[in-house]
């Protein structure tokens, strides 16, 4: 193997192994699984950066023969170029921290979690996954670590069992996903048979050169973005992130930032030379992602809890990517999705230190928080301010490129349909400032405002949580600087993507976007400035519960899919005991009821018996005479 | 005589020679049973693995190629040889045959079921070995026939003698239903083995020289008889209670081997004998298949009991099972193949936790089960392992079965263009979504309840050295044959390549 090949493999291979090791450690040994989990965590963003180092200018493949099911095979291997080896980065510094972040978040203080072994090994678990999704150059084993992040995920949202509602949260993390992944799964059988190989590349070269046909092909795209919508959290299938808060505060970080929810974008990213080929895909695609990031950020602008906050404004970002990416931006969806990586952990990874200090996640008990967490303030500020999109923070700049590639769409001058440019476009001005309005609020009433007794005594926390933050502060600041930087443009940029793109600031836009997300910001400092105790959200009246509950979303999804699904459930069950049985152990009694009839009549004496002889002899010889009278 | 015959012979005689001696054990030894019937089913299991020896595909345009056979007259004035054989599709039934029978004689030196005698219980095992590697092993119709049979009264006795509550009608139940299955069986037998003969290399070679009616008529019949033993809906509903009332080890064999036999009765003798039968019949079992799917996901759904839940996960298992049968390619007769093995190591496990959980607590309802994940946290890892490996996850080995099951029914709808195949690759992915609901209600229950008063009565119990000694191979077998399938699917790959050809030429 090359070295570049190596390197992606071990970024799959060093967390699966540790992962292994940690659950094989009985429970008790958690120092041994806490270094275990920090070391090899620890080794990943030096394999990822030495990977994107050493990275050759057109990338590398291999692989090897997985399972051979006659004409195809599936195949175990990688695929690694810029984009690769950028996005192992983001997923290998993230990991890391949160590894770090939770060795201090659950095993400091005073109760140390008993169950911090498994988790970890979880959590190191939920890396390898990811890595695998990154690096595959294989539909099948990225399907792989793609559900294994599912499982991932309804263990580490579980994890929690003090929390009555951490159980039904992991189960729905996991069903719905899971529900998209049967478009997923089928997608990945359309593209498969089709091209006849899995291998990403292969599907591709089948695609461009129309050996797929364009109805195969935007089937199967369709079908993908079932799966696609299900990880990362969109519309109609986003209602599991919300609720996924009830996990401990480092796993929402690594799900909302490096894992899961970025997969799905991140899949759509690497596929996309089949979707610049579907228009109807990628109409789908922009309306959905205009709904998530409306929706999502409707729902962040009156949430009380903090980390629900934080949890509807990663679907409205998501969006963001997902737009991009269906107004053929793949390299604007690319660089949100890695400064969001940035910015979302720093703000999970904040938000966390808020709650250990104060013991709640509710603003109604922060306020003032600024003079005794300095430290927690300034970072979460940073991060705040990139979520915001205010330069110079990263999400500005990756924003901006996101409503500029809209932009360029709507105006005709890209792969998919310009009325998409236009939903995509229109909804990224409107999410913008109500970003600005909801970032403002959440830094406002955690931090400013009266102090409370808790908040009073409230400090940063110990250096393995504050470390995190620091790092992370650093790309969420500098990231959007870098990235437009010439040089490290032509670097990162795929080649021969189905698009001519080029990240750039388009002036008009970006006017637009600053003076609406400054009228969000101002807006909501205006309204909170009358009575800082007050939630500014109140000023929204009746409007306020339907935006608290996301449009009663969940109730329709309830009604519409959970409670048909177990009706039917019990019909099937009633059917089967019922009727199928049922007709099986009939048939037993009246076998023995004939049986005991025949036994009676033989009981009855020879005159009657004879009698029935008789008849029966009369019987058949009158069958044989009409038979060969039929016969003959 | 082709290869090693000798360890042919062995792999049937061992079990056969040891239950024998364990019958006429005499009294002053019968402590050494247990030891006895353990070695016996370990030694087997090695001859078992040099099988596997010496393998290549079928040579030439051969469709059934045995790399080790033994090839003895039987019968002469029937023409009936006893011609027995292994090839790349029935070496890994063999195989796990072999290992599940040794873990379960393994599991007994520790965990002996309320009922008869232990020595009984052993010889039962073995008996039962015989029938069933017989089955895989068999390459003449009539010697088929017998082993298919060979299984049927110590798998009765195992249930009416060592099982719970209901054992009696559930072992009657069981009895009656799959005799019904063998009477079919028989007929199929003599249709096809009257005018061709009973040699199944030399008929699948050659066919029967049946008339495609005859063919189908055939082919329905053998279909029924097989179909009652894998079990395929609605023909099914003897498994959940067999399940429920049979001990541990009952369980564990039947989910794990028994119903192997009929899949493998498909692959081996239904079509391969009937190919025009097949290809005319195969679409209904493929409907049928997909109703198992999605019949045994919402049953599971509903149930309330651990054993019964997990028999309603088989009969969705072996839909997927029969649904790569029927497709009648390639891919989806070698997803059939692991998917059948993959199904016998994970539901084999499945059902040894469901076994050690209700010997441990008394009851197997899952309500009174809540709370395990905080009184036996190994226990209910384990069971979460398992569950997640049963509902399919990628990465773990009942996968590959199941995605390539579905595979396969794409590749036969045309491009979507055939509205029957369709269908059945659309709600076969709807129905590894609802594997997934039931596991987690599962898991919800039983691992992330409260404690209940049950539970928290009987306290910590550890896992056992014997239940390690059972379980560990097969939870081990569950991640390796799930990151390298290539274990069992090059095994299979010539011959079902031969068998696909046959069958569609």
């Amino acid at each position: 193997m090359t070295g570049p090949v190596t390197l992606a493999v071990a970024l799959a291979a060093v967390p699966a192994l540790a992962a292994l090791v940690g659950f094989l450690l009985p429970q008790s040994s958690r120092r041994v699984a806490a270094v275990v989990a920090v070391a090899s965590s620890a080794l990943l963003p030096v394999l990822a950066i030495a990977l994107f180092v050493i990275l050759p200018g057109d990338g590398v493949e291999r692989w090897v023969t997985l399972a051979r099911f006659g004409e195809l095979s599936a195949t175990a291997g990688v695929r690694v170029d810029s984009t690769v080896a950028a996005v192992s980065i983001a997923v290998a510094v993230v990991a890391f921290l949160v590894q770090l972040y939770s060795t201090g978040y659950l095993l400091n203080g005073p109760h140390p979690d008993d169950r911090y072994a498994p988790y970890a090994a979880q959590v190191s678990l939920f890396t390898a996954a990811m890595m695998t999704v990154v690096v595959s150059n294989d539909l099948v084993t990225l399907l792989i670590g793609w559900e294994v992040m599912g499982l991932c995920s309804y263990l580490l949202i579980g994890h929690d069992r003090s929390l009555p509602e951490a159980p039904g949260a992991a189960v729905k993390a996991f069903l719905v996903t899971r529900v998209g992944d049967v478009g997923f799964a089928l997608g990945v059988a359309v593209l498969g048979v089709a091209a006849g190989t899995f291998r990403i590349g292969g599907v591709i070269d089948a695609a461009t050169s129309g050996r797929i046909g364009p109805g195969a092909l935007t089937l199967a795209c369709l079908l993908l973005l079932a799966g696609v919508a299900g990880k990362s959290a969109q519309f109609p299938l986003h209602t599991w992130l919300p609720d996924a808060m009830a996990g401990p505060t480092p796993v929402s970080a690594l799900i909302h930032a490096a894992t899961m929810v970025a997969a799905g974008v991140y899949v759509v990213a690497r596929l996309f030379p089949l979707y610049a080929l579907s228009p109807a895909a990628l109409a789908t695609l922009g309306i959905s992602a205009a709904i998530t990031m409306v929706l999502g950020a409707c729902a962040a602008l009156v949430q009380e809890d903090l980390k629900r906050v934080l949890a509807w404004s990663t679907v409205s970002q998501i969006a963001y990517m997902a737009g991009g990416l269906a107004v053929g931006g793949v390299n604007a969806g690319l660089f949100h999705l890695l400064s969001h990586a940035a910015f979302k952990a720093l703000l999970f990874l904040a938000a966390g230190a808020v709650i250990v200090a104060v013991g709640s996640n509710l603003m109604s008990a922060m306020g003032g928080l600024r003079h005794g967490m300095p430290v927690t303030f300034w970072t979460m500020t940073a991060g705040l301010g990139a979520l915001a999109g205010i330069p110079p923070f990263s999400g500005f700049f990756s924003k901006e490129s996101v409503i500029g590639a809209a932009h360029v769409a709507a105006e005709g001058h890209s792969v998919s349909p310009s009325w998409v440019g236009w939903t995509v476009l229109v909804a990224g001005i409107v999410t913008a400032a109500l970003t600005g309005a909801y970032a403002t609020r959440l830094w406002l009433r955690t931090f400013f405002g009266p102090q409370h007794v808790a908040t009073a005594a409230a400090g940063d926390p110990p250096w393995s949580m504050r470390a995190p933050l620091v790092v992370l502060a650093v790309p969420t600041v500098l990231l959007g600087l870098v990235a437009l930087w010439r040089p490290v443009v032509d670097a990162v940029e795929q080649p021969g993507t189905a698009v001519e793109e080029h990240l750039s600031l388009d002036p008009l836009t970006t006017t637009i976007v600053l003076l609406v997300t400054l009228a969000g910001v101002l807006g909501a400092w205006q309204i909170w400035r009358r009575d800082p105790a007050r939630d500014p959200a109140a000023v929204l009246g009746p409007v306020r519960p339907v935006f608290e509950n996301a449009f009663y979303l969940d109730n329709v999804q309830d009604a519409l899919v959970v409670r048909p699904a177990l009706a039917l459930a019990r019909a099937v069950s009633t059917v089967d005991v019922r009727v199928i049985d049922g007709f099986v152990e009939a048939t037993a009694r009246a076998a023995l009821r004939a049986g005991r009839t025949v036994m009676e009549i033989q009981a009855r004496g020879l005159a009657r018996q004879l009698t029935f002889v008789l008849t029966g002899a009369l019987l058949i010889g009158a069958a044989a005479v009409v038979l060969s009278g039929v016969l003959t | 005589m082709t290869g090693a015959w000798w360890l042919i012979l062995a792999v049937l005689v061992l079990p056969a020679a040891g239950a024998l001696l364990l019958a006429v054990l005499p009294e002053a030894a019968r402590r050494a049973a247990p030891a006895l019937g353990t070695a016996v089913a370990a030694l087997t299991f090695v001859a078992s693995l040099g099988l596997l020896s010496g393998r290549h595909g079928p040579r030439g345009d051969r469709v059934v190629d045995p790399w080790h056979a033994v090839d003895l007259p039987w019968v002469p004035s029937l023409g009936v040889r006893l011609h027995l054989g292994v090839d790349g599709i029935s070496a890994p039934l063999v195989v796990l045959t072999t290992l599940l029978v040794l873990l379960c004689a393994v599991y007994t030196l520790w965990t002996r079921p309320a009922g008869g005698s232990v020595r009984a219980l052993y010889a039962l095992m073995l008996v039962i070995e015989v029938g069933i590697v017989g089955t895989f092993l068999a390459l003449d119709l009539v010697v088929f026939f017998v082993a298919f049979e060979i299984t049927l009264l110590p798998m009765y006795a195992l249930i009416a003698g060592w099982g719970g509550a209901g054992r009696r009608h559930a072992a009657m139940k069981f009895v009656l239903y799959t005799l019904a299955g063998s009477v079919l069986l028989l007929v199929g037998v003599l249709l096809v083995a009257i005018p061709g003969g009973t040699d199944i290399v030399a008929l699948s070679q050659q066919g029967a020289g049946l008339s495609r009616t005859a063919q189908i008529t055939a082919f329905i019949i053998l279909a029924l008889a097989f179909a009652v033993k894998s079990p395929l809906w609605p023909l099914h509903t003897w498994l959940p209670d067999a399940h429920t009332e049979a001990p541990t080890v009952g369980s564990v064999l039947l989910a794990g081997v028994l119903l192997k036999m009929g899949t493998y009765g498909f692959v081996r003798v239904a079509i391969p004998l009937l190919p025009e039968g097949a290809r005319a019949v195969a679409p209904a079992v493929a409907v049928l298949a997909v109703a198992a799917i999605l019949v045994g996901a919402f049953c599971c759904l509903t149930q309330r009991e651990i054993k019964r839940l997990v028999a309603y996960s088989s009969v969705g298992h072996m839909g997927f099972v029969l649904l790569g049968v029927a497709t009648l390619t390639t891919t989806g007769i070698q997803a059939a193949l692991i998917g059948n093995v993959a199904h016998g190591i994970v539901t084999g496990l499945l059902f040894f936790l469901a076994g050690a959980i209700k010997d441990r607590y008394g009851t197997g309802l899952l309500t009174e089960l809540s709370g395990l994940g905080q009184r036996a946290p190994v226990l209910a890892g384990i069971l979460g392992f398992i569950a997640v490996a049963s509902l399919g996850l990628p990465g773990l080995a009942g996968f590959w079965g199941e995605l390539f099951a579905i595979v396969a029914a794409w590749e036969r709808s045309e491009g979507g263009t055939d509205p029957l195949w369709t269908a059945c690759a659309v709600l076969a992915a709807i129905g590894g979504a609802l594997a997934a609901a039931y596991f987690l209600r599962l898991l919800r229950i039983v691992v992330n309840g409260e404690p209940g008063p049950v539970v928290e009565r009987a306290g910590p119990l550890p896992v056992r050295p014997g239940e390690w000694l059972s379980w560990g191979p097969l939870a081990a077998l569950t991640l390796v044959l799930g990151l390298v399938p290539a274990l069992v699917l090059d095994l299979g790959l010539g011959p079902v390549r031969a068998l696909v050809a046959v069958v569609s030429s």
